[in-house]
């Protein structure tokens, strides 16, 4: 076999071990430690005891949420990244975390989670972050063609145009309803509704699968837009169906997760230093590694100043940025010392 | 009659401040041909007519006497590889960006190449002397190596046909004669029809058996060198004033230019005399 199929074997295993560890790690972690072997034996017991109840309704939902987001987010985050062939682009830049914020801020303000149930959140959230996406795509497909790069402004500019509005939604309300919003767009992995939690999950791993019937595409646009025509690439099909696919997934998680920032754009940076730009592995990979990513910023996030609970987001943005600045500078020094 | 490899037919395409019109063009299969013509004449909205880049208004492009417009993109990528002048795949090794010329062949369900894809992109760096550095990155290249790497990647397509645009612009002689020496080499033994764009008249008359002259969107000449590199040509289309001699090594007609200065004393001398 190829020596490089045997290396992306390597770094599935330790991306699965890492996973799981994280898992184990999140389930014995909180205001009531538990033994790593114990939660076997706890959840193998059944429904009688305490522990039982704290692991499968407060922690095993939490970690499941946690994997299909922060995968979701990893993965739309590598696939925009792909398509624009811009490192900078994350699914927030395209306005779709100010649209679901708009949707939200909008739900919030007109007390529809009061009139209908707390549901109409998420739901409106989605809404908003559809609409977004629908119009970002609209007005730069006009004539059939995608622009790249014009449809990169018009993302900027409606997120703009969204959470400026969202803003003028906050300035005008009441200080309850001020506090609801600002609660919501923070982000957190804390989602009672279990049906949710399944919905989000079934769209990470369907959306996972599906990128990868794209996998050809992608690498052969590492070329360029023109040389992957060349190969006999359908890039015009390929960008507008990987741009959906990608907002849908960042929309889902911001509906139900809130606004957590720098998963998608630190992650798949991260993966290209480690496993290199290949799709077939960067993919899976990507997404791995932003459930663990995840999972382990959720621990922080509830055990720093328990028992109370920072939002998900800080962490993320604070410990994310961190570990990318050091990743940089040290592949800066190697590619420098190779150099020269 | 040897079959032609491409034939195009009464073409109309273009942008709106620049079209060509009724381009008639017909290469033999096995041909080694070069488009040359003065910057602005239409030679690159030539290429991209036919690599399909560019839409064309009216007329036919034929490919192995097959409409290339009907062809899907796979069945394109198959019969036409494309070298284009810039090459941009930084972070990626030369072994890897030399398979992505196997890319038409697979399915959309097939993410592994098979040994078979890895034997035949092995030939072709063999055979363009990529091999060696297989594993190094596509950006730690000089510019000479990465064209050789481009090349290698487009016969990995397997193509009827190779199109080149300006290979040996930025490189120096050694390597301009190298790579054309190869593309020479590869058209004799694998009997590959070769069209390249190309601005140096003397590479182009020495390399090529058919030369197209492009002038303001439309075709000057088209012929053997001997037949396009007359200075009169040379004149209408460039005007520049040139000679054209044979090359004292191949026979071959060679263009020689003297600078104004130079041309003013010769004017001098001859209306003294």
């Amino acid at each position: 076999m190829q020596k490089k199929y045997l290396q992306w074997i390597v770094y599935l295993s330790g991306l699965m071990v890492l996973l799981a560890a994280s898992v184990v790690l999140s389930l014995s972690v909180g205001e009531m430690n538990l033994g790593f072997m114990d939660i076997f034996k706890i959840l193998r017991e059944g429904n009688t005891s305490m522990e039982y109840t704290i692991l499968s309704q407060i922690r095993l939902p939490r970690v499941l949420l946690g994997i299909a987001v922060g995968g979701s987010l990893s993965l739309s985050g590598i696939l925009l990244q792909g398509v624009y062939r811009n490192p900078l682009v994350e699914p927030y830049t395209l306005g779709i975390s100010g649209g679901a914020s708009l949707g939200v801020a909008f739900a919030i303000v007109f007390g529809l989670h009061q009139l209908i149930g707390s549901f109409i959140l998420p739901a409106s959230g989605f809404i908003g972050a559809f609409l977004i996406i629908f119009l970002v795509y609209t007005i730069s497909s006009r004539s059939g063609r995608i622009n790249i790069q014009s449809m990169l402004l018009t993302g900027v500019m409606v997120s703009f145009i969204a959470s400026s509005s969202m803003m003028l939604l906050m300035a005008t309300t009441n200080s309850e309803n001020l506090h609801g919003i600002i609660f919501w767009i923070m982000g957190s992995l804390d989602e009672p509704d279990m049906s949710l939690i399944y919905i989000t999950m079934v769209m990470a791993f369907a959306s996972l699968v599906a990128s990868y019937f794209f996998v050809q595409p992608l690498n052969a646009l590492r070329l360029g837009e023109e040389k992957a025509k060349h190969l006999g690439i359908n890039t015009d099909t390929t960008i507008k169906l990987l741009f959906l696919l990608a907002s849908l997934l960042a929309g889902v998680c911001v509906a139900v997760a809130g606004v957590i920032g720098f998963v998608g754009l630190i992650i798949p940076h991260l993966m290209r230093l480690l496993v290199g730009s290949d799709y077939r592995i960067l993919l899976v990979s990507s997404f791995l590694s932003g459930s663990i990513f995840l999972v382990l910023s959720d621990i922080i996030a509830r055990t720093i100043i328990s028992p109370n609970e920072l939002p998900i987001g800080v962490i993320t943005g604070i410990v994310g940025g961190i570990v990318f600045l050091i990743m940089m500078s040290r592949s800066t020094v190697r590619s420098l010392k190779t150099n020269g | 009659m040897i079959p032609n490899i491409l034939s195009i037919q009464s073409l109309c395409c273009g942008y709106p401040k620049f079209q060509l019109s009724n381009i008639k063009i017909d290469i033999p299969k096995g041909s080694f041909a070069g488009i040359i013509g003065p910057n602005g004449s239409g030679k690159t909205t030539l290429f991209r007519a036919i690599t399909g880049t560019l839409g064309i208004q009216s007329g036919k492009i034929l490919l192995n006497e097959q409409n290339l417009r009907k062809l899907s993109p796979r069945l394109r990528a198959q019969n036409i590889a494309i070298v284009s002048q810039f090459i941009e795949a930084g972070d990626m090794s030369v072994e890897d960006y030399v398979l992505m010329g196997r890319i038409p062949y697979h399915s959309r369900f097939s993410f592994f190449e098979g040994e078979e894809d890895f034997e035949i992109a092995q030939k072709y760096m063999e055979m363009t002397d990529t091999w060696r550095f297989k594993d190094r990155l596509m950006s730690e290249l000089s510019g000479g190596e990465q064209q050789l790497a481009a090349i290698a990647r487009a016969l990995t397509q397997q193509p009827h046909l190779l199109l080149l645009d300006e290979p040996t612009s930025h490189l120096d002689i050694t390597h301009q004669v190298h790579i054309l020496n190869v593309l020479q080499q590869l058209n004799q033994d694998m009997g590959l029809s070769v069209l390249m764009v190309i601005h140096d008249l003397n590479l182009a008359s020495e390399y090529c058996d058919q030369l197209i002259l492009v002038n303001q969107g439309k075709i000057h000449i088209q012929g053997t060198p001997e037949e396009v590199l007359t200075f009169q040509h040379i004149e209408d289309v460039y005007k520049t004033v040139v000679v054209t001699q044979s090359n004292p090594l191949s026979g071959k007609p060679a263009v020689f230019l003297a600078s104004r200065k130079v041309l003013k004393e010769i004017r001098e001398k001859l209306s003294n005399s």
